[in-house]
Order: structure tokens, then sequence, then C-alpha cells
């Protein structure tokens, strides 16, 4: 495939404000109307944006130290404990974390009220929260017990470190049981009542460039409404499932992991939420800059939601079982028109990740691009593709 | 037994009159005051749930009309916060009668406050929390 244009060229016209920048939802009618080839060589940059729930996301976060200093070794923040198995005053804050006292599900289904998720929500926000924590205390670090407010603007340093972010495809879940069910894809109602999905399909990042040509390690994206970057394939990348003729998974399969400064983001792209019957998670935006390298990036780039399939997978039996098994495949076009027909029967559905701000998102990006805020980077390192033979597996239960 | 809750408005004239105290020494009416804005000689204005026996309630009611006070309804209503919603669309599946749903192609989620019949099902079902049950008054 012959290179139309390399990063940097189109980091100069990025700095000139020459760049045409459109999103993956403008580029599927600039590709009806010029085709493939012309398309590639009048656009520069493709945005692409997704706005979903990403329980794997979380932060560390440097707290200072108190005088006299202290090793912090529990701590909570608003109720929620932030995991300090690591430096003095170093944490983690993850996404789906609970308080202690948060009655889960044994008043079952649990609402979720509050949680890790929250936390970073009220982090960004500006709000301050409770800071409570202690140590065993050691001649170094002589304080055992702290409780104080404190707000993110008083940290050292905050950053988001997800270590799944941007599910390439995801299941369609429905419950072929005769009880309503409590998902981490939301509330199933019986007997195939809802199709509940979770994908922003034509718009979400890994589903543009499908055997991740342009995106690496190092890669620069939209974050939270702030600047971030890919530091590592995510966690159950799984990149060698089945594709389609145009390379698109059918099945969940590449992941990101991000990072990126939380004191620069946006409580607006980082929303803590609630699942009743299952948890407490984190909504998070992103955004990926596709280069138009060549036409082949350019093609892919421009997948529409007709070209996309996922499949419908049963969350009564078959998925908390690990049994496997889809009930059938219906494309992004079919989800998004409001109802899906499996084993004959109409079936509502719902998408769970917000279409209208992947677009903004994807539209946001795009016009940081086009005013010469934000460049392209060159990844540093790919990631493992559809030729690497990983494979995700199962944990096998040794007894 | 009878369970209400309406608003009162108290006309200057009459705010400093001991209603409550009547109401209960007199009609047997309870009453549990939700909210209340009571000034001297100025309108004064309450939410009240008022429990008692039918026949005496309506007496009651009767009573404070007659000395100018207006009553209103108090009704819940589900009040759709769309600054707190992030359009994710869980609610669209679980509300009964589209009184939340998604306009499409935009996928784009909107509530029609008519079509809502106070179900409650959205309030757990919304992960962001942006759907709340709040009482107005019919004012
Ligand atoms: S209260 Fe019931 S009818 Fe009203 S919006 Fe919520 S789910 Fe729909
Ligand atoms: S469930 Fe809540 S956040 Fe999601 S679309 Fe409905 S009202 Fe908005």
């Amino acid at each position: 495939m012959a290179q139309i244009r390399s990063i940097a060229e189109i980091n100069e016209k990025i700095q000139k404000g020459e760049a045409v920048v459109v999103t993956a939802e403008e580029v599927i009618s600039l590709v009806e109307e010029h085709g493939v080839e012309e398309t590639a060589r009048r656009v520069d940059v493709v945005t692409t944006g997704t706005f979903g729930p990403m329980c794997s996301s979380g932060a560390f976060l440097n707290l200072g130290h108190p005088t006299p200093r202290m090793r912090m070794s529990k701590v909570y923040l608003n109720g929620v404990n932030a995991y300090a198995g690591i430096a003095a005053v170093d944490v983690f804050i993850g996404a789906t974390e609970i308080p202690d006292v948060d009655p889960a599900n044994k008043n079952f289904p649990g609402a979720f009220n509050y949680g890790g998720g929250h936390v970073i929500e009220d982090l960004v926000a500006g709000r301050q929260v409770y800071l409570e924590a202690t140590s065993y205390g050691t001649d170094c670090y002589p304080r055992q017990k702290l409780d104080t407010w404190i707000k993110l603007e008083d940290m050292n340093e905050a950053y988001i470190y997800n270590p799944r972010n941007c599910y390439q495809n995801y299941n369609v879940a429905v419950n072929l049981s005769d009880r309503t069910i409590y998902t981490y894809m939301g509330i199933l109602k019986p007997n195939m009542g809802n199709a509940n999905y979770c994908s922003a399909g034509q718009l979400s990042p890994l589903l543009n460039d499908p055997l991740y040509r342009t995106v690496g390690i190092g890669t620069k994206l939209f974050l939270g409404g702030g600047i971030g970057y890919v530091s590592w394939n995510g966690t159950q990348h799984n990149p060698c499932g089945a594709r389609g003729e145009n390379d698109v998974p059918r099945t969940p399969a590449g992941t990101l992991a991000l990072t990126g400064d939380l004191k620069k983001m946006e409580a607006k792209w980082l929303r803590g939420v609630s699942y009743l019957g299952y948890g407490v998670t984190l909504q998070v935006g992103v955004g990926l800059p596709i280069p138009i390298l060549d036409a082949d990036v350019l093609r892919h780039a421009a997948v529409r939601d007709e070209e996309i399939v996922a499949q419908v997978v049963d969350y009564s039996e078959a998925y908390p079982q690990g049994v496997g098994g889809s009930l059938g495949e219906v494309t992004y076009a079919q989800l998004k028109s409001g109802s899906i027909i499996i084993q004959d029967k109409e079936i509502p559905t719902a998408p769970l990740s917000s279409y209208p701000k992947a677009r903004e998102i994807a539209e946001t990006l795009k016009q940081w691009i086009i005013k010469g805020d934000f460049t392209l980077t060159e990844p540093v390192a790919s990631l493992p593709s559809a030729d690497s033979c990983i494979k995700s597996k199962p944990l096998t239960v040794k007894k | 037994m009878v369970k209400r809750k309406v608003v009162l408005r108290f006309p200057a004239s009459v705010v400093e009159h001991p209603f409550i105290y009547t109401l209960a020494k007199e009609y047997n009416v309870v009453a549990n005051i939700l909210k209340a804005n009571i000034n001297p000689r100025k309108e004064g204005r309450m939410v009240v749930e008022f429990s008692a026996e039918e026949k005496e309630y309506e007496a009651a009611m009767d009573f404070l009309l007659s000395r100018g006070v207006i009553i209103l309804p108090l009704e819940q209503q589900i009040v759709w916060v769309e600054d707190r919603c992030t359009q994710c669309g869980a609610c669209t599946v679980i509300c009964p009668t589209s009184a939340l749903w998604m306009k499409r192609p935009e996928m784009a989620v909107a509530f029609d406050g008519e079509k809502c019949i106070v179900c409650e099902h959205c309030l757990k079902a919304c992960p962001a929390r942006a759907v709340e049950a709040r009482y107005l008054s019919g004012e």
C-alpha cells in the first residue's frame, strides 16, 4: 500500500492550520461521494470517540506527606478504600471499589450509590473528599492516624491509569431466563425482554483502526476531556479472534491501557455511575485520532454500522457459566434501529455507551486538531495484532 | 384513614391563626409539616401531609377553605435532570410507557413527562442518577 503522507507531514499541516480533519461519521459520506482513494488523498486525520462504562479504570494519587510523615497503609477517600500497598503516600483508587459499609447485594438488588468512580468524578469536579489513613508507624514515618479533607489541586500527582479501556467491539447482552437479572450490561428483563449493547460502533476508536496500524504504545488521544496516552495494550487484549472481510472483529477483541493527567480532565467525561445489582464503575470518554497514512487506513476508518457485527449472548447462563456460544449475530445498524430479531422475537435494544456523546468527543478532538492545539504522535511500539497468536485464556482452577 | 400531601397558602390576614392546632383538636386531623414558610403579616406557605379519617379530613378542608386558606394538591413527579444524563439509553428499555425514549437516528434520550406514570422504575435503573422523584405542587 503506497504511503500518502507521514505523521510528521500531518503535524506540519496541523501547525500551519491546514490539516483536513473529519470525524469517523463524516468520513463515511465523503467515501460514498468520492471513493476511498480520493478521500484518502483529501483527508489527513479521522477522529473517533466513545463514552461508555469502563470498569478497569482508576487513578494513581500522591497525597503528599503530613507532618509528622506517614507510611499510609490503609487509605479511604469518602469512605472508599484506595489501595496503599505502594510507596508511603501513593495510592490507587479503583473505579469499582465500594465503601466497606456498603450492603452491596445483601439487599438484592443493591443500589451501589457511591464508589471509586464517584470519588474520581468528585476529585475532577474540584470537590473536596474526606481522607482517612492509618499506619503501623515506623522510625522514618511515625504518624499512625490521619483524617482531613483533600482536593485534587492539593495532591502532587494525580493520573488516570486505566488497565483496560476502549474494548474493540462487545457482546449484546440478553436474558433467556424467566427472572430479571442485574449485570454490568444493565438490567436485563426475563425472556429476552431487552438487548443491551455497549459500543459506539462506527465512531468507536478501535473499530476504525481494526488492525492497530496507526494506534500503538505512545499514541496521544482525548482522555476524560484532557490528554491521554496509550501506555500498553489493555488487559484481555485478544486480537486473534474471528474477523470480517473488512478486518473488523466479530467478538470482543483489542483493548487499550490508557494514562493521562487527571488534573487536566473534566468531570463531564469521567462520570461515576451505579449499576443496579452489579456495582459502581466509571464512564470514560476517549477519542482516538487516526492519521490517514494510506488508502487502507482510510478504508478501515470509513467503516459503517451496517458492516460491524456483534454476538448476542445470554447473560443468565452462557456468560456466567463460561460456556460461551452466540444466539446470533447482529449489526450495529440493526442495534441502533431500536430492536433486533433473535429466535423470531423482536427485542428492544439499549446502548449503554452514548452515541451522541461519542460524536461530541470526535467533534471536540477534531476542533483541537484543526486549531493546532493537538498534534499526533508516532507510536513507539505497536500493539499485538491479528498475527500475534495472542489469546486471552480462562483461569484453570486447580484443586 | 387517608394520607394526603397538600400545599397550603395562607393569606396575610389569617397567617397567625393556629390552624394546625385547630385541625388536631377539633377535626382529629394529624398534620406532618414537611416545609413551612410563615412570617407575621405576610402570605404563608406550608407543605403538609395530613392523616385522618376521610369524613373528618373533608370537614377540616372545608374549615380551612372557609377561612380563606388555599389548598393545592401536591404531586409526585419524575424529573429528568438533563445535565446529569449521560445519554446511555439504559432507561429507555426499562420505562414501560416510553416516557424516557430515544430519538433516532440521533440516539439522543429525551423525556416526555405527559407519558410518565411515576412507576419509579427508572430511578434506580439510571446509572448516572439523572432521574429524580420530586414533590411538586399544582401551583
Ligand atoms: S417513572 Fe416509570 S413511567 Fe415515568 S419515566 Fe420513570 S420508568 Fe418511565
Ligand atoms: S439511564 Fe439515566 S443517564 Fe442513561 S439515558 Fe436514561 S436518564 Fe440518561
